[in-house]
């Protein structure tokens, strides 16, 4: 049985004539191989020219040109003249377009200075909040045109969000609030009890879970869960030219796929953190009774007379706004995403920091009037 | 040069304007497409937008039909300005035309019959039952009867183009646009959507305006073809594609429609 031999090696020696260095190129050139780096060979030779000679050269890749090549760009660096004459023909036609797509560079990063890069981010930010603000005005005016074509409202589009954002989303909204309100009456009773005040957990869980932590944990569910999925299906129909048809059709996605969208949000934030608010209320009192043996009867007292409507409603606002930024945030990035998988991808992330970056920014500022208003 | 028939159909000679187009540049990515472009389209005429890959053929389609702004120039259609109209006048300038995209651009949430039926729901006052009379009419047109109720990820991409195509011509447009309706099919289903988009133009006299690079398609279908190119970054030569194929000076034309005989 023969016993397969091995390629011959890569190589490219040198001899010189005269100040001219020559360099006899031989072998098999192959890319999984690595190719001798030109520094190497010159060493500290300077030579008035180099010739490069293909006589006894094998077969030969793309290796031999990214060693061609930087052989020529460091023969250009210190002036010395690089003849490649001798060469293959097709080798050389390849080596001159390797340089010219070295030249034209396709299309480099941007931004390799401060100057351009802040220049590019500015244009950036204010681009983006120039397609913010277009898109909030569209969706007024659409809102505008609502009463209008009610009749021709996507009355089931609507109904088939509010059932996917909310009977839909009830599991996880029950699972993580009910954690949230046992994690508050945890740390509550810690500190509570060393005072002997422990029927006051239920104080403090009642009015952190209805004021903040009931609108708030259902927003951050829902941006999650409903915001991406916005972002991912209108982002998709863009890709599929399916808004494009919308649009020649001379139908608005906005009245189309956006208005039904919020509005399904903006009902249903305020319910899902209505049963946030009960299960949250539910596991500190298990908490209550659990640790602190707390009757639930005394809990759950102590808990009415601590909120009143005005605490329940401060939430509700609070929901109800958180809605109408997840179902904003979910529709604007799928409408901007680019026509490919990885932009519905990025429209999707996109989506979900905005809308958290919003409910945290709007909770903020209602912290804010609520307590110059006295609420 | 390819054998097919000569391009005939009814209401030739073109008498009223259809689509004028004036002066159009347009832009893609910040990046300069086209300059100067302006042409006209009689109405019932067929004309094909052809010229190589990149040189902004469906980047000139999306211009006039609105999906993109175009830098300068306008677009008139049937006389009425369209590119810089406000919203209610190019809403009822938008039922004069319909277009087939390139995928299909079917509504996926939506059976065929509902895709069909929006554009009439949209724009008409008809019944519901009216409305679905005339879905399963246009799509038993295009070869889809029995397919009503079907989602457009349970049908083949023919099927699509074809459903797409019923949903276009639901309003019974007087131009309908195309963009590369042949790409991506097998030779048979090519032939046969070829044979639809004949029957439309012949049946209605609706105007067509087609791009695509197909030869076939080109000889059997067009009045005229308008060519762009990417380094004129415009129209290079209009005029019916066998002239331009026989008698052109320009060597690009030449070339491009006579590229089945040229194979090397």
């Amino acid at each position: 049985m023969p016993v397969p031999t091995e390629p011959a090696r890569v190589c490219a020696a040198t001899r010189t004539e005269g100040g001219r260095l020559e360099v006899d190129l031989s072998g098999e050139w192959r890319i999984s191989d690595h190719p001798p780096a030109w520094a190497d060979i010159l060493g500290d030779q300077k030579p008035e020219s180099v010739r490069f000679n293909a006589a006894g050269l094998g077969s030969w890749d793309t290796s031999i040109l990214l060693f061609l090549l930087e052989a020529r760009v460091g023969c250009k660096k210190i002036g010395v003249e690089c003849d490649i004459a001798s060469l293959p023909e097709k080798m050389r036609l390849l080596l001159e377009q390797f340089e010219a797509t070295l030249k034209t560079g396709g299309r480099r990063e941007q931004g390799e200075n401060l100057l351009t890069t802040v220049g590019l981010a500015t244009e950036h930010a204010t681009s983006n909040l120039r397609g913010i603000l277009n898109f909030v005005g569209e969706c007024v005016l659409s809102a505008t045109r609502f009463p209008g074509r009610a009749k021709k409202f996507r009355w089931g589009d609507c109904l088939d969000q509010m059932q996917e954002c909310g009977a839909m989303s009830l599991p996880i909204v029950s699972l993580i609030s009910f954690l949230v309100g046992l994690t508050f009456a945890y740390q509550a009773a810690v500190e509570l009890r060393q005072f002997g005040a422990d029927i006051f957990v239920a104080d403090v869980v009642g009015l952190s879970v209805v004021r903040e932590m009931g609108p708030m944990m259902a927003a951050v569910i829902l941006a999650g869960r409903t915001g991406a999925a916005f972002a991912a299906t209108i982002g998709n129909m863009k890709a599929n030219e399916e808004i494009d048809a919308l649009e020649v059709i001379g139908l608005s996605p906005i009245d189309f796929l956006v208005l039904p969208r919020i509005l399904a949000l903006a009902l249903m934030m305020p319910l899902l953190a209505l049963y946030a608010n009960c299960v949250g209320i539910l596991g500190g009192m298990v908490v209550a009774r659990a640790i602190l043996q707390i009757p639930a009867t005394a809990y759950w007292v102590e808990t009415q007379s601590s909120i009143d409507l005005t605490d329940l409603n401060s939430g509700l606002i609070k929901a109800t706004t958180f809605g109408l930024l997840i179902g904003l945030s979910g529709c604007l990035r799928g409408l901007q995403a680019e026509r490919s998988a990885a932009g519905v991808g990025r429209a999707t992330t996109s989506a979900v920091v905005t809308a958290i970056l919003l409910i945290i920014v709007a909770d903020a500022i209602y912290a804010v009037v609520f307590h110059a208003l006295g609420i | 040069m390819p054998i097919a028939e000569s391009a005939t159909s009814p209401a030739r000679a073109p008498s009223e304007t259809a689509i004028e187009v004036d002066g159009l540049e347009c832009s893609y990515g910040g990046v300069d497409i086209l300059k100067d472009v302006t042409f006209k389209v009689g109405r019932g005429e067929s004309v094909f937008i052809i010229g190589p890959s990149g040189c902004g053929k469906t980047t000139l389609l999306r211009n006039i039909v609105g999906l993109n702004r175009p830098r300068n120039g306008t677009v008139k259609f049937l006389g009425q300005l369209f590119s810089s109209a406000d919203v209610a006048a190019r809403r009822l300038l938008l039922r004069n035309f319909g277009m087939l995209f390139q995928s299909g651009a079917l509504w996926t949430s939506m059976t065929l019959r509902q895709n069909v039926s929006l554009p009439l729901e949209e724009h008409t006052s008809l019944t519901r039952n009216q409305i679905e009379e005339i879905a399963n009419l246009k799509l038993a047109q295009v070869g889809l009867g029995g397919f009503e109720d079907y989602y457009p990820s349970e049908i083949s991409g023919g099927m699509k183009k074809r459903a797409g195509l019923a949903r276009a011509l639901a309003l019974d447009p007087a131009i309908v646009f195309f963009d590369e309706p042949w790409a991506g099919l097998d030779p048979i289903t090519s032939r046969k959507l070829n044979a639809l988009i004949r029957q439309i133009r012949d049946t209605f006299g609706t105007t067509l305006v087609i791009v695509s690079h197909e030869l076939g398609p080109i000889f059997s279908i067009a009045d005229r073809v308008i060519m762009l190119d990417r380094d004129a970054r415009g129209i290079i030569a209009q005029g019916p594609p066998r002239q331009l194929a026989e008698s052109s000076t320009d060597e690009r034309v030449k070339e491009f429609l006579n590229r089945e005989v040229n194979t090397t």
